[in-house]
């Protein structure tokens, strides 16, 4: 019979179907060296306020959650910076290189979707956050950051690959939970994003890059 | 209800499979975006948008882009229905 025939028409139509409207060139591998970025800006930062600690007189080796020292704000702001410009300069050239691997093109329809979707949740987060640190709340700054992170991966998450919608599901999750360890906020940071983006980004690797 | 009813003529072609997916997940798409979504030649896509223009499947949009020509195309109401029809009767047909 045509069996096969209707079989292959109807993953014809699936594959269009997610081809035209998901950008599928995410690499897996760019959420793993995000996650190392991430763990290493958290050490850097650690030492950091360990040593600011220290000259302060404080004997505690956890960080104190209200540092409201200004050169310390801006120093931890420059080393999320930095952290921040790495990951997104490999996810898109990693994901450059995947998507011409695949014969597809970086700038297409549907990433142009999946990165406004992504960034408006994103630059709303930044900028509360950034209202946050005017009134000195740092408490909440670390909650904040990774629920809305969370928000813009689950936002992303119909325009790209449907695992990105778990990841945010557990940033939010973990955002919720840092409200109530305002002096953990380092270590969450940590676990977020630096550890969910290698779990998740391992994921998407092994399911789709090799 | 025979075996076949539902599966569709107009859609018995992987090219115009393609353009009515396409145009089932996203509000509209121009040529070029359907041309290089589909990997074919612009004739060959053109034939098969004016057979799915005729059935009325699909709506063409000409307009002006930066002062260039642009082309778009979105499916209608009853070739949304249609093809949604063709993916069951697809369906049905591999479902025993």
């Amino acid at each position: 019979m045509d069996n096969d025939k209707y079989q292959e028409d109807l993953s014809e139509i699936r594959a269009m179907m997610a081809r035209s409207s998901r950008f599928l060139s995410l690499s897996g591998l760019a959420g793993v060296l995000a996650g190392l970025y991430a763990l290493a800006g958290a050490a850097v930062a650690h030492f950091q306020i360990t040593a600011f600690n220290q000259s302060q007189g404080f004997d505690s080796a956890s960080e104190n959650p209200g540092i409201t020292d200004d050169t310390m704000v801006v120093r931890l702001l420059a080393i999320a910076l930095v952290v921040l410009l790495l990951a997104v300069t490999t996810a898109i050239w990693l994901s450059y290189r995947k998507a011409r691997k695949n014969g597809e093109k970086l700038w297409t329809d549907s990433s142009r979707r999946l990165v406004g979707n992504f960034l408006i949740p994103l630059a709303t987060g930044g900028l509360f956050c950034l209202a946050l640190l005017q009134y000195g709340y740092i408490a909440l700054i670390v909650p904040a950051t990774l629920i809305f992170y969370g928000l813009s991966c689950l936002n992303a998450s119909k325009y790209t690959l449907g695992d990105i919608r778990s990841l945010g599901l557990a940033q939010i999750a973990l955002g919720l939970i840092a409200t109530q360890f305002a002096g953990y906020g380092l270590l969450l940071w940590a676990i977020g994003f630096g550890a969910f983006h290698i779990l998740y980004g391992g994921m998407m690797y092994f399911k789709y890059d090799k | 209800m025979g075996l076949i009813d539902g599966i569709n003529k107009s859609f018995d072609h992987r090219i115009r499979l393609g353009i009515m997916s396409v145009l089932m997940v996203n509000d509209h798409m121009d040529f070029t975006g359907l041309r290089d979504l589909l990997e074919v030649t612009d004739g060959n896509l053109a034939s098969h948008l004016k057979a799915l223009e005729k059935e009325a499947y699909i709506a063409v949009e000409k307009r002006f882009l930066n002062r260039k020509p642009n082309t778009r195309y979105t499916a209608t109401e009853s070739g949304k229905k249609a093809f949604k029809n063709h993916i069951n009767a697809l369906e049905r047909l591999l479902g025993d």
